[in-house]
């Protein structure tokens, strides 16, 4: 019986890498998106105006303080009682956005701070604009502090791709959850999915790890 | 925005959420302390010096880490039947709970040991402490320190992870706002009521950890 189910699930595969490749895009799409946006938010939340920093810093709390199951729920089910009707997907890529920018622009934010007071004020002294400050001296460098909490929060944004299978993207988590209902063998449907995140999440994670280990040497290089 | 809720169907539902809460408090509280039994065990299990038991340690945690929770859980509740257990959903869930932080805590519980300083442990050797005394008196007093904060940050993930559980239909609270919505069809008093109790949960949490940072700051220093 097991293997007559296993023969099954060969046959149905096609349909598991469309799941997956519909992971790949949505999670792809926020990824860039969150990059982004957290970006511009992690400059603007070391800039010292008050104002924003406070503002930026409760849309983090918020995000941070939250499921990211509620968030979507609130994107999918609330928005279209104020009238912005969304589809299931461009809901995903959104609640997953809002999410990434959220985590992205913390770790951008330490990045900055952890740039030597020194280096903005050469910076200045030298007469670059503030764009050129940050495009020449200030990000260059805090890409090393960044690098790699960056490229372990995009494993973590695949990894909470899979829920928004709640509210029906078909991707991966959702294709196992509607294979499970024909082939009962919860355990092998649910071991496809999981080994092909594997084949996705791990070598992200390999590469956080080489980038960390790569920044210890090049700090104590310095 | 917020002129539109009727707080009068809150209120009515006022005592279910408190049972939504208490659920999810409990829920976490125990999954929190089984994780911290499996984590320890896991992260003894990867320094070991048997290289099968190592292997086996490090499969376990990275398979977690490199797949969703969701997965996880699904596995749990759709495999365990197959194999011929009947376990109830909530059980389900905190196995799932369980495992998943249970990698994360290892790799923490991992991180402190490792930074206490080769040093320190050859010179509670040639002190003549044998294993137990060195762990009680000069690694774990100062492992303690640098593990505490990113537990405590691991339990804020775990209460935010286990708002998952409401997709197997364990009466959580994301489970209370999903059935507000459903009974009378207003997502909007049922998401932000549930955001609202998470986003509490969060800054008693999120206090506890600064404070911990704060004294182990003071006591590196020191």
């Amino acid at each position: 019986m097991m293997l007559f189910y296993f023969e099954r699930l060969v046959e149905i595969l096609p349909f598991f890498l469309k799941g997956l490749w519909m992971t790949v895009v949505v999670a792809g799409i926020s990824l860039l998106l969150g990059t982004f946006f957290g970006l511009l938010l992690g400059i603007a939340r070391t800039s010292g105006n008050k104002l924003l920093v406070g503002l930026i810093g409760a849309y983090v709390a918020v995000i941070r303080g939250t499921p990211f199951v509620v968030q979507i729920f609130i994107v999918f089910f609330i928005l279209p009682e104020w009238g912005i009707q969304l589809d299931a997907l461009p809901a995903a890529i959104l609640a997953l956005t809002i999410l990434g920018t959220a985590f992205i622009c913390e770790i951008v934010a330490g990045g900055i701070k952890a740039v030597p007071k020194g280096q903005w004020e050469a910076a200045q002294s030298s007469g670059l604009t503030l764009y050129q400050q940050l495009r020449y001296v200030i990000v260059p460098q805090s890409l090393q502090t960044i690098l790699p909490p960056l490229v372990g929060q995009y494993v973590l944004l695949i990894k909470d791709s899979s829920v928004v299978s709640v509210i029906g993207v078909v991707e991966l988590t959702r294709v196992g959850w509607l294979t499970v209902v024909r082939i009962p063998e919860g355990l092998m449907v649910f071991s496809l999915v999981g080994i092909l995140y594997f084949a996705i999440s791990y070598p992200l994670i390999r590469l956080s790890n080489r980038l960390e280990k790569k920044m210890a040497t090049q700090q104590m290089m310095l | 925005m917020l002129e539109g809720l009727n707080f009068r169907v809150l209120w009515e539902y006022m005592p279910f959420f408190m049972e939504g809460l208490r659920n999810t408090f409990l829920i976490s509280i125990v999954s929190l302390f089984l994780a911290l039994i499996v984590g320890i065990i896991a992260c003894a299990c990867r320094l070991s010096p048997w290289k099968l038991v190592r292997g086996l340690s490090i499969v376990y945690i990275e398979s977690i880490r490199s797949t969703p929770l969701l997965v996880q859980i699904y596995f749990f509740y759709f495999g365990l039947p197959t194999l011929g257990l009947r376990v109830p959903e909530l059980q389900t869930g905190i196995i799932a709970l369980m495992l998943n932080s249970g990698a994360y805590i290892a790799e923490i519980v991992r991180a402190g040991i490792t930074s206490v300083p080769n040093g320190q442990i050859e010179a509670g050797i040639s002190s003549g402490l044998n294993y137990f005394q060195r762990m009680r008196f000069i690694i774990l007093p100062q492992a303690l320190g640098v593990t505490v904060p990113p537990l405590l940050g691991q339990a804020i993930v775990l209460v935010k992870d286990s708002a998952l559980l409401s997709m197997i239909s364990v009466m959580e609270l994301t489970r209370c706002g999903q059935t507000l919505t459903s009974e009378r069809f207003m997502p909007t008093e049922a998401f932000f009521t549930v955001a609202f109790f998470y986003l509490c949960i969060y800054f008693v949490l999120k206090s506890m950890a600064d404070w911990s940072q704060k004294k182990l700051i003071f006591r590196e220093a020191y």
